[in-house]
């Protein structure tokens, strides 16, 4: 790549508006679709898989099943990937997971400041929230003052807080708490509990 | 690339807004946007270090200020474009008519071989780990430094850690080193590591929350040994 080839684009600095960005996205599409590249049976197919399929309901039970199970809970602790594909859960962009425990002195959160990468295979599709500059920017530099302002999370200083930004092409999950009065519920039941904001470590979960 | 995308941080950037009970769709042409990742890494236009950097050229004032998936839509264009793959004039042309008749259906095609791709891909996952013989050079529990040098191309060596000293918690085998295909280049397979850094080396003492640490996953050429002990270490 020359030097000329990464200077930002001078066409477009104000924002489309929701028409014009339909409106380009269609025409790519047409071409690709003219191209043998694109089908629309194949964005229907991608639409209806992170819509329907993959998304955090798996995360929530990979969770359940860490807590009622502490065999299952050490081998995700160890090699969350490995430990996931039991449960026949894994594949795009979460090629490497990890998880990480909240515990009554640790809280974890993550995020991608590069970009937004997250784990799909567990977690589906980030919310526009976990995409967005607000977020990116702010909570690697001041977590504690974030989860409290901004996700209403208290998190007391005498807990450590962990954030892991996924720069490379490790994928993150966090592990919370079980919550207390639980100990009669199933996976199942507990798994209703675990919330996606739980599992990107911006809430815990309620019982 | 010292590109806005790199924001961690950085300051002033308004509040978080949460959208209750967001749908994964929030428009149609969201879908094809998303769509366009896997069947355009299908067709060999670019691989994800690439399509990263696609999304790091846009201008930065388009790229704090647009919706999300039209990143992915300014990367893939920038690729066919430039592989020839779509001519932009046509491209602003048809772009054009369905502002003008957004009702007017897409050209019809149907291809079983890619529907087959897509679900073997969402299951399968495309692995970024590469065999390689290199040794790691740091192991768990060494303190390294980032380097402080700017690379014009993409990388993942943001720039809040660039010169900043931390602790290797984790080795994780070698992966493609984005720092090279990521420009086009081949795969490099690099060592990655999980590099711990405190709150107050990032960010200075007077301006650290504490009881804090930040992990950030590094390649190995983002690092040297580091020169200052821990022990007796000012901070």
């Amino acid at each position: 790549m020359t030097r000329s080839e990464i200077t930002p684009s001078p066409a477009v600095t104000v924002p489309r508006s929701e028409a014009e960005i339909a409106a380009r996205m269609k025409a790519l599409e047409a071409l690709m679709i003219e191209k043998g590249i694109m089908t629309t049976e194949a964005v229907d197919r991608l639409a209806d898989i992170y819509e329907n399929e993959v998304g955090p309901q798996l995360g929530a039970a990979v969770v359940a099943k860490a807590w009622t199970d502490p065999e299952f809970k050490a081998r995700l602790l160890a090699n969350a990937t490995e430990a996931c594909a039991e449960m026949g859960i894994g594949g795009l962009q979460g090629e490497d997971m990890v998880a990480v425990e909240n515990t009554d002195t640790v809280h974890n959160v993550i995020v991608c400041t590069l970009c937004s990468c997250y784990p799909w295979p567990v977690l589906g599709l980030p919310p526009n929230w976990y995409k967005q500059p607000a977020y990116r920017s702010r909570i690697v530099r001041e977590p504690r003052t974030m989860l409290r302002e901004e996700f209403g999370h208290d998190v007391p200083d005498s807990m450590e807080v962990r954030v892991w930004d996924s720069s490379a092409e490790l994928r993150y999950m966090v592990l919370p708490q079980r919550p207390a009065n639980t100990e009669g519920k199933s996976a199942a039941e507990l798994a209703e509990l675990v919330t996606r904001d739980a599992m990107i470590g911006v809430a815990p979960v309620r019982a | 690339m010292n590109g806005v995308h790199d924001l961690g941080g950085t300051d002033g950037l308004g509040p978080v807004v949460v959208e209750e009970n967001e749908p994964v769709w929030h428009a149609e042409w969201e879908k094809a946007a998303f769509a366009l990742f896997a069947t355009n890494f299908r067709a060999g236009l670019f691989n994800v270090d690439m399509f990263r950097s696609g999304i790091e050229q846009m201008h930065p004032a388009h790229y704090l200020l647009s919706p999300y998936y039209e990143h992915w839509v300014h990367t893939a264009e920038h690729y066919a474009v430039k592989a020839g793959v779509i001519d932009p004039t046509e491209l602003e042309e048809k772009t054009k008519y369905y502002l003008e008749h957004p009702d007017e259906p897409l050209p019809e095609r149907t291809d079983p071989d890619l529907l087959a791709f897509v679900d073997a891909a969402v299951k399968g996952g495309a692995p970024a780990r590469r065999e390689s013989d290199a040794a790691p050079a740091f192991q768990v529990g060494d303190r390294v430094t980032v380097t402080l040098d700017s690379p014009r191309e993409h990388t993942r060596k943001a720039r809040y850690t660039r010169g900043k000293t931390g602790v290797v918690e984790q080795t994780h085998g070698t992966f493609i080193y984005p720092d090279s295909a990521g420009n086009g280049r081949g795969d490099d397979p690099k060592h990655v590591y999980t590099v711990k850094f405190t709150n107050d080396e990032l960010w200075g003492a007077d301006n650290a929350e504490p009881n804090g640490v930040v992990y950030f996953d590094v390649w190995e050429p983002y690092l040297v040994p580091a020169q200052v002990p821990a022990e007796g270490a000012a901070r």
